[in-house]
């Protein structure tokens, strides 16, 4: 898999934030029953992680899991590891019904760092990002500009961010663009 | 003459020269300058020219209701038209030019429509619609057309940087005067989240211009000390220049911060700092909106009241006290009411004449005009304004009887009019989602009716009016509301309010208003037509009352009539001036005539904070293929596909497209050709009822396909149009893999969960987009099967990969899914790969195809390939008005299936009229001329409307190297019965082109190429 290359190439900005390519991700969509005992079972043997509650990131050693919907989780691990995972997954599962499909091609994945990491986002994004509404660990299914992205808080000034893999080159020109510098909003930085 | 005075101006910093072009004259202000006070510091008084007439237009506001002192600001790709002067902060090097003047603004030339302004009353522009006609084309349309209107639009593309921002806060606080202030800290102390924004500049508003003391203390001390302490709350965000834009649906607000505008290093295009946005659109979601926006002040109707020198009496003591600028030397004061006094003791104060104060109340004796008669001003109770005198600036007044006609009593030489109509609580915001409106009498305004507010989701107001907005016009008054409502506000949302003492709060009292909308009271017809209700549209007493006398009743229709109230102002003077002579005319209470609408924005903001940073590389998201900079680079000439970039050929050499295209074909179909096929929609549908949901959502059969094959299939509306087609693949029992169009991928995934979430909830289904998660290439040709032999690493030999069956495996050590599939009537392999790999792929693929002349191909390449085949193409043989029937796949359709999306609609008899245009081949007779796409066929008969019968169309139309003629597919009134006919296709150009209808298969309709 040397020759596996990601949407972003490698890209980097230094702005008032700081934007770069998280690289290669192994990322599975599990759908079905979130209550099911075998699926939980199979999450943690995979991830490490726990089941996580609605609209929540669970990060473990291994891997972390999204919750994405009452019926729908995203796993991500290691990119290599994915396709064993999923197979895995569907004989933990072979008795219930569900989809397990790895999706680390369908996506691109961005690193974000910077004390107004917030303020950036809240450029593009219409969801209420105050953390009170948006704590660390918690993922957002949301819209940047015009298109639909998910971010999550992993510390104070540190986030995931995850597009389909077509838009990753808009959305890295559209996060470059509102980092430039000089044009901070200076709302959420200023709260903190 | 106006001028600038020795002493005041607090916003003035003295020290600091700032200079400016205005017109083409280097002038001269101060640091805090607004343009329109430095206007008036250099005796510019003459800003304008109206927008019908022509006629000279002075200042006649200070504030954002200001309607004359419209100026084109900055130069080249900084121009922007319509700015107002009294909301444009004065900065070294600003460039203004006046508008709507030809040639120069003392001497214009279309001032001669001012002498033809009887010809142009209350609705002149509908009437020039009925005659007479040769008007319109003469006379309206090219002369006076000209003449007429604002500023001009710019020409170069905008420079600037612009910008939204989503901002979530408990209360929204707009207005920044001592009611926001005041409700801003009530909210904050209680632990709120606020915003509070404030227009202009500077915090304070009236009260600090207007001699209000705050416990014990000029307002100012007060001002400040509640903007330490609310910038010291970690809860509370001020912004100024900042301005409540529109309020909308449950607690939605625009707020628009112009970032920059009043920063000298922007008026070049390579400033340092141009980074920063120069606007941002705030897009708030608040809890509860505060609006303390505070008064406009009302012009009075008199005679000449536009003529420049005639100002609202509360500008007059704004540029006095803010920017120590003078409107004149002999101001005579005209009032209905005591706020005016004020400007007239501001003025003697300052050393300035004040001849007299024509009061039109019968008795004028509250505190302020007792304060005006001590320090030896005239006043004249029950007097009015009979005209103004002058033509380009004011020289003296008439004085009359307010209850009389206008007879001339007296005249007094002057250069200035301050005149005040009494304040109108700005209730925009409160009205823009709907909130009322009562009518107090005893104030003479409409103010909010805290009963009937905005309703938010849950049936509760979601805005509250604070302080002057909210019809309270004294200090205190307005103290003790604002207070209130801030505590509100933070109620409301979930916070506990701190008990606080009420700052003491003093202004001078104030005796009633006596409402006054003509002056005098029985002004002739002459004087009503030189007396100013709208200074935008030039719309004058004489012509409301013409449109009442024509039989209009309501507000709106008299405004579209007049256009009172329209253009960048939206009314804001003329409003209540304007409905309460139609009132009067109409004989009706005012509240029964009503205001007209009130609708976001506020005031004018500007094209690109709307638009924000949706511009130039920005302006719409681009789906790019894993491929894509690969074919950006080696030749791609791009189309867009959906919101994906597809290359429509790869051109070589500087060959043209059509070569491109042409050498394409042929190469592919003699040798072996690459093709990015990445954006057609891959979903995956799984569980135990997949079979069963399939057999729904296709028109055939897919629960009998076996695990390991694939099976064309067609999808239809609930109508029985078609929607989509594509190949499903069968990957194991309860999983397939159903292609759709590069277009269909995001719509059909929706429709499949639409039907699962809302009709077939109780069926074991899932269902993933994948579409991203595969680069699929298209190795296609002849020598397809050697590229991929060469590349190696699984069995792809006919019997081990037959015609329509994929297999999963490795190709040249990358795990590849081929699938036996052909659109183009080669041998042809579909691989499916992880989409990171696609490029490594694909090199791999030129790479090991070279000695077999392989070649990348375009979208037009496999559009001709397909046609040639007579596959059909959704979005080309189709236009959601076909079935499938009519293009010849009704063996795609079952007959034996209970039941598919389509099915019963397919049965209803216009769906099976024999007569529905069918599917057929078109050859042109002569064998290069390519019928135009969309070309409807002829019969030669007429219709009864003396339109040409047409009995079909084409829909896809091109030539064909590989055939070397031109071939079509159109649908035909009886088509496939009529093989062998010539029909006619008349063109645009008049000729008429013949062509034979014949099968659409033209090439190998057996299929022994592509099954080999």
């Amino acid at each position: 898999m040397s020759n596996a290359v990601t949407a972003l190439n490698g890209a980097k900005y230094s702005g008032l934030i700081d934007i770069a390519d998280a690289g290669l991700m192994g990322m599975i969509t599990l759908r079905g029953d979130l209550a099911s005992a075998a699926m939980a079972k199979v999450v943690k043997s995979i991830t490490g992680a726990k089941m996580p509650k609605p609209r929540g990131v669970e990060i473990a050693g291994k891997g972390s899991v999204a919750w994405m919907s009452p019926d729908e989780l995203l796993i991500m691990i290691d990119y290599a590891y994915a396709d064993s995972a999923v197979a895995k997954i569907s004989s933990a599962l072979a008795g219930e019904h569900h989809l397990a499909v790895n999706v680390s091609d369908a996506r691109a994945v961005f690193d974000l760092s910077g004390d107004e990491l917030r303020d950036v986002l809240a450029k593009g994004s219409p969801s209420n990002l105050n953390p009170d509404s948006l704590p660390i660990g918690e993922m957002r299914r949301t819209r940047l500009g015009q298109l639909a992205v998910a971010f999550w808080f992993t510390d104070d000034s540190s986030a995931k961010l995850v597009c389909f893999r077509s838009v990753g080159d808009h959305v890295f020109k559209w996060l470059s663009n509102a980092a430039k510098p000089e044009s901070s909003p200076n709302f959420y930085s200023a709260m903190r | 003459m106006s001028t600038r005075i020795q002493t005041g101006g607090r916003h003035l910093d003295r020290s600091k020269q700032v200079h400016f072009n205005w017109a083409g004259k280097q002038l001269t202000g101060y640091g805090g300058d607004t343009l329109a006070s430095a206007l008036l510091a250099n005796g510019e008084l003459l800003v304008g020219r109206s927008f019908k007439y022509h006629r000279a237009r002075g200042l006649i506001a200070s504030g954002a209701e200001e309607p004359n002192a419209l100026v084109g600001l900055g130069t080249g790709a900084k121009f922007e038209p319509n700015q107002r002067a009294t909301t444009t902060e004065l900065f070294d090097g600003l460039v203004a030019k006046p508008q709507n003047a030809w040639p120069s603004l003392a001497f214009d030339v279309g001032a001669i429509n001012k002498m033809m302004s009887r010809f142009f009353p209350a609705g002149f522009y509908y009437k020039t619609f009925i005659h007479p006609r040769f008007a319109w084309k003469h006379l309206f349309e090219p002369i006076i057309r000209k003449a007429a209107g604002l500023g001009a639009a710019p020409t170069e593309k905008d420079v600037d940087r612009y910008e939204y921002f989503y901002a979530h806060v408990d209360v929204l606080i707009i207005g920044g005067g001592i009611a926001g202030l005041a409700s801003a800290l009530a909210a904050g102390q209680a632990g709120a989240s606020v915003l509070l924004v404030e227009q202009t500049a500077h915090f304070g508003g009236r009260a600090v211009v207007d001699g209000v003391d705050i416990d014990d203390e000029p307002a100012e001390i007060w001002v400040e000390e509640t903007l330490a302490a609310l910038r010291e709350m970690p809860n509370v965000t001020i912004r100024n220049r900042t301005m409540g834009a529109g309020v909308y649906d449950h607690g939605y607000a625009t707020v628009y911060e112009r970032i920059n505008d009043h920063l000298p290093e922007m008026i070049t295009d390579h400033a340092p700092n141009m980074d920063a946005p120069r606007h941002r659109l705030w897009r708030v979601r608040a809890g509860r909106i505060v609006t303390a926006t505070g008064a406009i002040e009302r012009p009075l109707s008199f005679a000449g009241n536009d003529i420049p020198g005639v100002m609202l009496a509360g500008a007059v003591r704004d540029y006095l006290v803010n920017y120590g600028a003078s409107v004149g030397d002999r101001v005579v004061i005209a009032t209905n009411n005591d706020d005016a006094y004020r400007s007239a003791i501001a003025l003697v104060e300052a050393g300035l004449d004040v001849p007299v104060i024509l009061d039109a109340r019968t008795t004028a004796d509250g505190e302020l005009p007792t304060l005006a008669r001590e320090i030896g001003i005239r006043v004249e109770t029950g007097k009015a304004i009979s005209s103004v005198k002058g033509n380009k600036h004011v020289t003296g007044v008439g004085i009359c009887s307010q209850a009389g006609e206008g007879a001339e009593l007296e005249e007094i030489k002057c250069d200035a009019v301050a005149m005040s109509g009494g304040w109108s609580p700005v209730v925009h915001l409160w009205s823009h989602c709907g909130g009322k409106l009562n009518w107090d009498a005893d104030q003479s305004m409409f103010r909010p009716d805290p009963n009937r507010p905005p309703l938010g989701y849950d049936g509760a107001g979601f805005v509250h009016v604070a302080g002057t907005a909210n019809g309270y016009l004294d200090a205190a008054g307005v103290m003790e509301d604002a207070i209130k409502i801030g505590k509100l506000a933070a109620k409301e949302t979930g916070h506990k309010p701190k008990a606080t003492k009420v700052p003491s709060t003093f202004s001078a009292p104030e005796n009633p208003i006596e409402p006054i909308w003509q002056m005098p009271q029985g002004m002739s017809r002459k004087l009503q037509m030189k007396t100013f209700l709208d200074y935008q549209n030039d719309v004058k007493v004489s012509d409301v009352r013409l449109a009442a006398q024509e039989g209009y009743q309501s507000v709106e229709h008299t405004k579209r009539y007049t256009t009172l109230g329209m253009a960048t102002d939206q009314g804001k003077l003329s409003n209540i001036n304007g409905l309460a002579i139609l009132a009067d005319s109409l004989n009706a209470e005012i509240p029964a005539v009503g205001t007209t609408t009130f609708r976001p924005p506020y005031q004018p903001i500007s094209m690109g904070a709307i638009a924000g940073d949706a511009r130039g590389e920005l302006f719409k998201p681009i789906r790019q293929s894993p491929m894509h900079h690969w074919i950006d680079t080696n030749g791609g000439f791009w189309e867009p596909v959906a919101d994906w970039r597809r290359p429509y050929c790869f051109q070589q050499n500087g060959e043209s497209v059509g070569d491109a295209v042409t050498r394409e074909i042929l190469n592919t179909r003699q040798n072996v050709g690459l093709l990015d096929a990445s954006t057609l929609g891959k979903i995956i549908v799984k569980g135990p009822d997949a079979g069963k949901f399939l057999d729904m959502m296709y028109t055939n059969m897919m629960s009998t396909l076996k695990v390991g094959r694939c099976r064309y299939g067609l999808m239809c509306t609930e109508n029985g149009f078609l929607s989509d087609d594509g190949v499903v693949a069968r990957i194991d029992d309860e999983t397939f893999l159903c292609h759709t169009t590069s277009g269909g991928s995001d719509r059909i995934h929706a429709w499949m969960e639409e039907w699962l979430q809302t009709e077939w909830w109780d069926w074991n289904v899932y269902t993933a987009n994948v579409t991203e998660q595969y680069a699929q290439i298209a190795v296609v040709g002849p020598n397809a099967r050697k590229v991929l032999e060469k590349i190696g690493g699984m069995d792809v030999s006919a019997d081990a990969l037959p015609f329509m069956a994929f297999k999963d495996g490795e190709l040249g050590g990358i795990k590849a899914r081929p699938y036996r599939i052909s659109f183009s009537g080669e041998l042809s392999y579909e691989i499916a790969v992880p989409a990171s790999q696609g490029q490594a792929f694909w090199d791999m693929c030129m790479e090991a195809g070279a000695e077999f002349g392989i070649q990348p191909y375009g979208t037009e390449c496999l559009h001709v390939m397909r046609a040639e085949k007579g596959f059909i193409m959704i979005g080309d043989e189709t236009d959601g008005t076909v079935i499938p029937q009519d293009l010849g796949l009704s063996w795609a359709v079952s007959k034996k299936k209970d039941d598919f999306l389509g099915k019963r609609a397919q049965q209803r008899s216009h769906m099976v009229d024999p007569k529905r245009w069918r599917l057929v081949g078109l050859k042109s007779v002569e064998p290069n001329e390519v019928i135009p796409d969309g070309a409807y066929a002829i019969d030669g008969t007429v219709r009864d409307n003396g339109v040409k019968h047409m009995i079909g169309r084409i829909t896809s139309s091109y030539f064909s190297p590989t055939l070397n003629h031109a071939i079509a597919m159109g649908l035909v009134e009886n088509g496939p019965e009529r093989m062998g006919d010539i029909i006619d296709f008349p063109t645009t150009d008049g000729r008429v082109i013949k062509a034979e209808i014949c099968d659409p298969v033209f090439l190998d309709p057996e299929g022994t190429r592509q099954n080999v």
